[in-house]
């Protein structure tokens, strides 16, 4: 299938799912080094869902995003080497290392983290569109979370109040078929989560969050049909995990065989087959990314090590506008 | 004079006249002039756009107040009761009390969230609860427990005004209070305990609606020749550790009175505040007064029995100054 898009749409296209998929493969290695600590949730896999979307909305617009938001975060422009200092814990990354890889936070770049309560990231993306209508800005307010999110409260008040206040939110459900370790099929009562937004009169759509082009396309026409009617929008990225859900997971409620199916539709190798076969890029291409890409995550891995901790006289900072001890 | 409710209306019609960025939201604030008729009125001055009547989804309102507070705007939450506010918990512990934390200080969360507490409306076990601990526990955010008519105006105005997330607990009983409210006057700090009356035997230490039954005690104390003073503490995050103690280092004997149950309570916060930090002053045990350990009851009789009242406040006093 032809990909219809230029060269340097499909070179940045690349270069950003494998910068995703390369800090990640990393930041496992230094997991097992110990560098990094906590939860550590990956998005190998899901490469195309996060780069599609990312580079469909504007800068200006603002992002919501879960715990499993290293590639939307290193997509909107926050440094590899922030990205991989907040790891670390450091007080040179992104959250001056009170966050971790599930809290990354970017004021300047409308990032709003970076959220570890499923579910719980709706109804801020739910008031910062509400603002947003309200200062008569014509913003849309991205907002990605799980299948897992469609079972809570939460996700369904969201969607009712984003319809019933004609709020401009994108609601972008990255569907990766499992809840933690719950497959689909056995946490809805009906598996098609499409289903669901027509209730609230919200237009809804299912799109391969596989291929990264189907989903930019797909994610600029929801986007520009919220910025245009100031009324939210649903998405459904169908995409899978790669990886375990965390580095705790023993993965036992999936077969082997199931992964190495799903693999086989990697999102990165099938672009760059594609992109290929278009003639629109070549091997020497991939392995230009590859080797910037090498570096930069290198560098970033440096920053971190650079990076000071925090002192602990410090640890009172930022509860309060002002110290209240 | 002017009545609670109306004080509060007050401050709300000068806040949405003044600053166009706040706006308030919760169920029934709009058509209904709010459960406690303390919006009433409002929508027709300010309209739908900043008025809003929200569906009742606590969890969702609370959360798009902090986002809209994020985004710039300066959101009045109303969630009709605590009871109702347990809904929302996770908005409130998980995001408004951490996201300026979390995120290395690089967002403000300035939303005050208000919501009527306590009980003695025989409303029972699910509509009665006094849970402002369980928020005072959360460090990230401040809160507030005006018991006067001035205080419910201009603690409104003061939570507003502030960067952090402020919850503003209002006791149901205390809307048709009336009192003298002046609203030109420089108003002192929020987070401060203030001293509603002097005395020098004993320190009663109260929040919110039981400052009132401290007030009376201590009135009714007096007639029996034990001079009372009243602590209204005010606010509850941050706690204003230096009246507390101070009164206390001068009566050297405390009551505290908390109509939430006793384990675990602000009473408890209290109590071992002074053990810390007034612990030479004491001449008595410290005592508590607060709510019997039962789901409030419905039944008049019963439900007396359950809420801290005078009598147990004087008898506890009586105990105190006796027991010295």
């Amino acid at each position: 299938m032809t990909l219809y898009i230029s060269r340097d749409h499909a070179l940045d296209l690349l270069r950003q799912m494998i910068r995703i998929r390369r800090l990640e493969e990393k930041s496992v290695e230094l997991y097992s080094k110990q560098k990094i600590r906590g939860f550590l949730h990956l998005y190998i896999g899901e490469e195309a869902a996060g780069v599609g979307a990312m580079r469909a909305l504007r800068e200006d617009d603002n992002i919501v995003a879960t715990y499993r938001e290293h590639g939307q975060a290193l997509v909107r422009g926050i440094p590899a080497g922030e990205i991989m200092a907040e790891m670390y814990g450091k007080a040179n990354g992104c959250s001056g290392g009170r966050g971790g890889s599930m809290h990354l936070f970017s004021a300047k770049r409308r990032f709003y983290g970076g959220h570890a309560i499923v579910g719980g990231g709706l109804p801020i993306a739910v008031g910062l569109a509400l603002a947003d209508k309200m200062k008569g800005e014509a913003r849309v307010t991205a907002c990605f979370f799980g299948d897992g999110a469609t079972d809570e409260g939460e996700f369904h008040e969201s969607l009712n109040l984003a319809a019933l206040w004609k709020l401009p939110v994108l609601f972008l459900c990255e569907n990766n078929q499992y809840a933690m370790g719950t497959a689909l099929d056995r946490h809805v009562s009906d598996s098609d989560i499409v289903n669901n937004p027509p209730a609230y009169g919200i237009p809804s759509e299912s799109v391969n969050g596989m291929d990264v082009v189907a989903v930019e396309r797909a994610v600029h026409n929801a986007a520009e049909s919220v910025r245009e009617t100031s009324e939210p929008r649903f998405l459904e990225l169908r995409t899978y995990r790669f990886r375990a859900h965390s580095m705790y997971d023993a993965e036992l409620y999936r077969s082997k065989e199931e992964v190495e199916e799903h693999k086989k539709h990697d999102p990165i190798a099938n672009f760059q087959e594609r992109a290929m076969s278009d003639e629109l890029i070549t091997q020497s291409d991939i392995d230009t990314i590859e080797a910037d890409v090498a570096k930069e995550i290198a560098e970033a891995i440096e920053f971190a090590e650079r990076g000071e901790w925090e002192p602990v006289e410090d640890i009172t900072r930022h509860i309060y506008a002002r110290d209240l001890s | 004079m002017t009545a609670y409710r109306d004080a509060v209306r007050t401050a709300l019609q000068t806040l949405l006249r003044e600053d166009p960025r706040v706006f308030l939201m919760g169920e029934d604030v709009g058509r209904y002039g709010g459960p406690y008729a303390v919006s009433k009125g409002l929508l027709k001055e300010f309209g739908e756009e900043r008025v809003r009547d929200t569906p009742l989804c606590e969890s969702t309102f609370v959360g798009a107040g902090i986002g809209a507070a994020l985004g710039g705007m300066r959101p009045i939450v109303e969630v009709m009761t605590v009871n109702f506010s347990l809904l929302a918990l996770d908005q409130v512990v998980n995001n408004a009390a951490v996201m300026r934390h979390m995120s290395g200080g690089q967002f403000e969360i300035p939303i005050a969230v208000r919501m009527a507490t306590g009980g003695g409306k025989q409303l029972a076990a699910q509509h009665s609860h006094s849970l402002e601990n369980w928020y005072a526990h959360i460090p990230g955010i401040k809160v507030l427990a005006p018991a006067t008519v001035q205080d419910a105006h201009d603690m409104l105005l003061a939570a507003v005004e502030d960067p952090d997330p402020v919850f503003i607990f209002e006791h149901q009983m205390l809307y048709g209070m009336e009192g003298p409210l002046d609203t030109e006057a420089t108003p002192p700090s929020p987070w401060k305990a203030a001293i509603r009356r002097s005395g020098s035997d004993v320190s009663l230490i109260a929040y919110g609606g039981s400052v009132h039954k401290a007030l009376t005690a201590a009135e009714k104390l007096e007639k029996e020749r034990v001079s009372a003073e009243v602590v209204d503490l005010r606010s509850l995050r941050p706690l204003d550790r230096e009246t507390i103690v101070g009164s206390v280092s001068r009566t050297h004997r405390a009551v505290v009175i908390d109509e939430a149950w006793k384990t675990g309570s602000l009473a408890s916060e209290v109590s071992a505040i002074l053990a810390e930090d007034a612990f030479y002053e004491l001449d008595a045990p410290v005592v508590r007064v607060c709510t019997l350990e039962v789901p409030i009851p419905y039944a008049k009789h019963l439900e007396e029995a359950a809420l801290p009242q005078v009598d147990r406040i004087v008898e506890a006093a009586k105990r105190s100054v006796g027991g010295g």
